[in-house]
């Protein structure tokens, strides 16, 4: 890994020397003489002096790792794909965990279904119940997953994942349907007005500034649970999940 | 200092019989037999093995470890929590410890792949998006720039998340365990920020781990410009492989999630990227449907950790009520404790350092007749937030938030001694 990236480094520097400017210096051959001439003083200072490390990122190595997808679009790749090529895909890589129709399989994570359950005291979120953006499907599946085979699948396997998620979400219903980096952004999902920046110093403003009660506080306490009386059973499939 | 050691015999003997006399109403159950009628222990009267034979020479431990007397005090995890052991958490046994900082293999972990094992020579961070020169740097290059040192805690946003419904698992490991505080080495992200030149149009950054979750989250621009650190060690050596190694985020204050591990990549934007792990997960589901996002900031909180379920009390008379808290906001100012169940409280007596964004040690002295207790401890920060109750949570929040539960936690304490995890009204 390193061995094959030395030509890129030496690449890299022979750039940087051809724009030749002040600061690039400390990316010359010869780092301990700008270490000794660059003060150390200003590494605190609010504005910070630039200390001439690292080298210019390749567009090769950006393209490389630069795979996230944003809910306006940017960052799509060129591709497309059904609802029946995800269908088939789906089935083959993602379904012994997912479920067939998404439906998760025993503590795996449900995909699909649940909307209208937000406000139930058992709400279940799933990407047509509560995601707000497309663009996540396709940014995590193409990143993570399958889980344990990450980065395997194309963009085409992807667009076609995500057609056959909207599908099993009732947000497509023709299995014809082709989802690519064209039409991406026209998809809404339902629950995408739902979400709203933190708002606890307005909204649990009574948390704050207030001088608690030291004596006399109450004139009795009872006990109205008891984890010993939950007792959950290391097996329990009801038991809340970490998300 | 010689003709203290001389007469000390004499006065410990005195001092002894003083306080044994004193205490002989309370603590008359534990106290010894009289001498006269107690059995010599062999522990003092016999030649012991470690007094007489050899022990291990110095090159036989050139990493140590706890001793084995210790070896109960791990990790653990839950196993009906998650799906697999590779995307789950475990919990720090902060009923075990003392003091503020946690020892770096005891720290919780929470991965959403598994633990990446990197080299650091095959490590590289790239900067590009809204910025001037996009970059690549090496370990190398980030040990050379300047370095600053800083104790935080690092809390998972689900801490307590079990808890939201009722009282379910007994023990402050598995009800609190989700928090760390060690001290971090590291560059600040606005040095590494000012070397590719952030653009001004750049509002966030989005940061992605080297893992195969592909972590990614987005981070407003001022939090980075503020007091984020780009960390290669912690507890003064390199990062454990599971806390990120060789580099990570640390974002005070922040919840856990955002201090993204294995970090390879910053990429500047004008909007934030709406992750998985930003709106799938790690936004909090309101009672009445809707969902508050970017709820980046863990509020004051504490935990008695001492007694707890999996530490109960075992003597009466004198004993040591200890605990921790914590504020996202900045420091604690006061912690308070009650052993009623909140009819009455006392100002705990904090000791050890007070850093912001830093567990916080406190203890209440105290002694104990064999009563029930009912114990609560009530943070407070220097923004004057107040931690509140798991009711007047629930009043805002619902049940079914998951995260950021920050709530009162009371332990009941039985006559003999057994400790639980429970509720009060």
């Amino acid at each position: 890994m390193s061995r094959s990236l030395k030509p890129v480094l030496f690449a890299g520097l022979a750039g940087l020397a051809i724009l030749g400017a002040g600061p690039l210096i400390a990316r010359t051959a010869k780092p301990a003489k700008t270490l000794t001439s660059a003060p150390a003083a200003t590494a605190t200072a609010s504005k910070p002096v630039p200390l001439g490390l690292g080298r210019l990122a390749l567009p090769a190595e950006i393209k490389a790792w630069d795979i996230d997808v944003r809910p306006d679009g940017v960052g799509l790749p060129p591709g497309k794909g059904t609802v029946r090529q995800g269908d088939e895909l789906f089935q083959a890589q993602c379904a012994s965990c997912h479920g067939e129709f998404g439906q998760g399989n025993g503590r795996w994570p449900v995909l699909a279904g649940g909307q209208g359950t937000l406000k139930a005291d058992r709400p279940e979120k799933t990407i047509g119940s509560f995601w707000p953006d497309l663009s996540t499907v396709y940014d995590y599946i193409h990143r993570a997953m399958p889980f344990g085979n990450a980065r395997s699948l194309s963009a085409d396997d992807t667009y076609a994942l995500t057609a056959y998620l909207l599908f099993l979400n009732d947000i497509v219903k023709d299995e014809d349907f082709e989802l690519s980096d064209k039409n991406f952004t026209s998809v809404k999902l339902p629950n995408a007005g739902a979400f709203y920046d933190d708002d606890r110093e307005t909204s649990e403003k009574a948390f704050w500034g207030k001088e608690p009660c030291i004596t006399n506080c109450k004139p009795e306490v009872k006990i109205t649970g008891r984890a010993a009386v939950l007792d959950v059973t290391p097996d329990s499939k009801s038991a809340p999940k970490v998300d | 200092m010689s003709s203290d050691h001389k007469t000390s015999p004499l006065d410990r003997r005195r001092f002894l019989g003083a306080a044994g006399l004193a205490g002989a109403g309370l603590a008359a159950a534990s106290l010894p037999l009289r001498a006269q009628e107690a059995k010599p222990d062999p522990l003092i009267t016999e030649v012991q093995d470690w007094n007489r034979y050899l022990g291990e020479g110095v090159d036989k431990r050139p990493y140590g470890t706890p001793s084995p007397f210790e070896k109960h005090i791990v990790r653990r995890d839950v196993s009906w929590l998650t799906a697999s052991p590779d995307s789950s958490v475990n919990f720090t046994p902060l009923h075990e410890l003392d003091g503020i900082i946690t020892p770096s293999g005891l720290c919780f972990e929470r991965h959403h792949g598994g633990i990446a094992e990197i080299d650091p020579a095959n490590h590289r961070l790239m900067i590009h998006g809204l910025v001037d020169k996009p970059l690549v740097f090496t370990m190398e290059d980030i040990r050379r720039m300047p370095r600053q040192n800083h104790v935080h805690f690092l809390e998972c946003a689900a801490n307590s998340g079990m808890e939201w419904r009722g009282a379910q698992l007994n023990g402050c490991q598995f009800t609190h365990g989700m928090v760390h505080n060690v001290m971090y080495t590291g560059v600040p992200l606005r040095l590494l920020l000012a070397e590719a030149g952030l653009k001004p149009t750049a509002k966030w950054l989005m940061l992605e781990g080297a893992d195969s979750s592909g972590m990614n989250r987005s981070l407003p621009v001022e939090k980075a410009l503020d007091d984020v650190l780009i960390a290669f060690a912690m507890n003064g050596e390199a990062l454990r492989p599971e806390q990120g190694y060789p580099l990570r985020a640390v974002v005070p204050g922040w919840e856990g999630n955002i201090w993204v591990k294995w970090l390879r990549r910053i990429e500047a934007g004008d909007k934030s990227w709406q992750a998985r792990e930003e709106t799938s997960k790690y936004t909090d589901l309101l009672a009445d449907g809707r969902s508050r996002r970017y709820t980046f900031i863990m509020d004051a909180k504490s935990v008695v950790t001492n007694p707890s379920p999996q530490a109960p009390l075992k003597h009466k008379g004198r004993n040591v009520l200890s605990g921790l808290a914590w504020s996202g906001r900045g420091t604690i100012k006061r912690v308070d404790v009650t052993l009623d169940g909140g009819k009455n409280w006392q100002a705990a007596r904090i000791d050890g350092p007070v850093l912001e964004k830093s567990l916080t040690r406190f203890y209440v002295d105290f002694d104990w007749a064999g009563q029930e207790l009912l114990i609560q401890s009530r943070a407070m920060d220097s923004t004057g937030y107040v931690q509140p109750t798991k009711d007047e949570l629930r009043k805002v929040r619902g049940v079914n938030s998951i995260y950021h539960n920050n709530g009162i936690q009371t332990w009941q304490v039985r006559p003999n001694g057994e400790t639980e995890n429970v509720e009060i009204a």
